[in-house]
């Protein structure tokens, strides 16, 4: 990124962006509360947060507690994701050395690339039902393709001189793959992780929307049922708040890994 | 140098690029002929775009030549190996490895056991000059100590022919003639054969017991070779050294 090259004084870099942020609550409530939107359209911030107190211990009228949706959607991600990665990942790497991978892998892969993950929804309701597995099968299935592309294309952009070197070391086709492509491809990988948890994390709410007894989508589909606008934006910044916190963990977890790499990345 | 053992032999090499499914016909090597001894330091010399490169890789094992044959102790090549190690113009090194675990790459990809190979990894960072930087990263170190750590690891792996191509093109001239005092030097404290590649005529008399010159256009042809005599270690402004560099400026294309 370029550097900020902007005028800036410490007052207003500190103070706009809390009048901003809490202008946006104060409009909201003011937009209700004047009647300019109806409230059967939305609810006000401060329903909202009485609800999200409320809905701490009241299982009414959808169900179940948000800490119970919140649980649910999180163990369909994570389970998805973690299977995404676990497959995606070495299916991604083999193919970007050994051209026998990539000419077996490849067509079924590119068949099914271009499908969106959402359409994959009512084949798995039919497969799985609308418990656990299907869910896991469609985020497995939307957060498997960008941990295979980065993955490939990270072994692909491997320093070629770097692997002539090793062949004059006498390095097998496997050493060179797993002492040379696969570290160099790291970098490339992670950034396929957060692709893949952002298209997790928003095909799984699609998929609650659509069939799901708990979970945040299923909380924000049920509000929609009962004309309850304040259970939607609820659950809507639920969605929101879960997946900000997944990411960081993300973000962390890899900074940690990667440490090594970039100090050396950025050199050569 | 020891006795007369021929160490590589190239024996009418030519190789020819094709491009664009075999319509284009670019000759890069025609009918080189030459002939490295034993423990010989042999300097390559040309302009840029002469095939001075394509010869080394030929060498190396990394190209296939269109004709002709190259000879490693008397057996015909096939592929690299680690009888041939290459210190290349772009650094090789590896990122997110330290100096140490770079230097001892080659040994670890035999299956030498650790103790063994940290021992002799560390003799040649020491003889490049490296002790105290065992475990620094590649990106903490200068361009010339980069290629220090290339030389080093180059040597570790104990070849029979070690293979610079340009390895100093990109350094700036100070660290260029550094490194080509320490290159004289490492040389000289263990005898190597060598074929090194270069487009300075200053560099390759400071360095060569033999320089090959090739001509300045494709595709490269020998058109001469100069046996270097003068006693090392070298100096830049000895009187005997600039004649012969003016010699050889002369009778080349070469405006270096």
């Amino acid at each position: 990124m370029n550097p900020d090259t902007r005028l800036k004084d410490p007052l207003s870099l500190r103070v706009t962006p809390w009048i901003s942020f809490i202008g946006f609550f104060v409009v909201w409530q003011l937009l209700i509360d004047t009647g300019i939107v109806p409230r059967i359209l939305l609810a006000s911030p401060a329903e909202v947060g009485q609800l999200f107190i409320d809905k701490l211990t009241n299982p009414d009228p959808d169900g179940a507690v948000l800490l119970t949706h919140t649980m649910v959607s999180l163990l369909e991600a994570v389970l998805g994701y973690v299977l995404s990665l676990v497959i995606g990942i070495p299916l991604g790497l083999l193919m970007g050395w050994f051209v026998v991978a990539e000419g077996l892998a490849r067509p079924p892969f590119e068949m099914i690339r271009p499908i969106p993950p959402v359409a994959w929804i009512p084949l798995a309701i039919f497969w799985f039902g609308i418990g656990l597995t299907g869910k896991v099968f469609i985020i497995w299935a939307c957060g498997v393709v960008p941990c295979v592309i980065n993955a490939y294309t990270g072994v692909r952009m491997t320093s070629p001189t770097l692997i002539q070197m090793a062949r004059t070391y006498g390095a097998s086709d496997w050493q060179i793959f797993t002492k040379i492509c696969v570290p160099s491809a790291l970098p490339m990988v992670f950034g396929g992780l957060q692709i893949a948890l952002a298209l997790a994390w928003t095909t799984l709410v699609a998929a609650e929307l659509i069939a799901a007894n708990e979970g945040l989508g299923y909380l924000i589909t049920m509000g929609r049922r009962l004309l309850r606008p304040d259970m939607i934006v609820l659950g809507m910044i639920m969605v929101g708040l879960t997946g900000w916190i997944i990411g960081n963990i993300i973000d962390r977890i890899e900074r940690r890994l990667t440490a090594g790499l970039e100090r050396g990345g950025a050199a050569t | 140098m020891t006795a007369e053992t021929v160490k590589i032999e190239c024996r009418n090499v030519s190789k020819i690029f094709k491009q664009r499914a075999g319509t284009v016909q670019i000759p890069v090597l025609d009918d080189i002929s030459l002939r490295v001894l034993e423990n010989e330091f042999l300097v390559i010399v040309g302009p840029g775009q002469c095939g001075k490169t394509t010869l080394l890789r030929i060498i190396a094992g990394f190209e296939t030549p269109t004709a002709g044959h190259v000879l490693l102790d008397g057996k015909e090549i096939s592929g690299p190996g680690p009888d041939r190690g290459m210190v290349f113009q772009k650094y090789t090194l590896f990122p997110w490895r330290t100096v140490m675990a770079n230097v001892e790459m080659g040994l670890k990809l035999r299956g030498m056991a650790k103790k063994e190979r940290r021992e002799i990894a560390g003799h040649y960072i020491q003889l490049v000059g490296l002790q105290g930087f065992e475990k620094a990263y590649p990106h903490e170190l200068s361009g010339g100590m980069k290629q220090r750590v290339g030389i080093a690891r180059a040597y570790a792996n104990d070849p029979k022919v070690l293979l610079l191509d340009e390895p100093f093109g990109q350094l700036d001239a100070q660290t260029r003639y550094l490194m080509e005092q320490e290159t004289a030097r490492i040389w000289s404290a263990e005898k190597k054969t060598v074929i090194f590649v270069t487009n300075s005529i200053d560099e390759a008399v400071y360095l060569a017991d033999r320089i090959i010159t090739l001509e300045g256009k494709l595709p490269g042809r020998v058109k001469s070779s100069y046996t270097v005599h003068l006693p090392r270690p070298r100096e830049h402004i000895d009187k005997k050294f600039l004649e012969l560099r003016h010699q050889i400026t002369e009778e080349t294309e070469l405006l270096l």
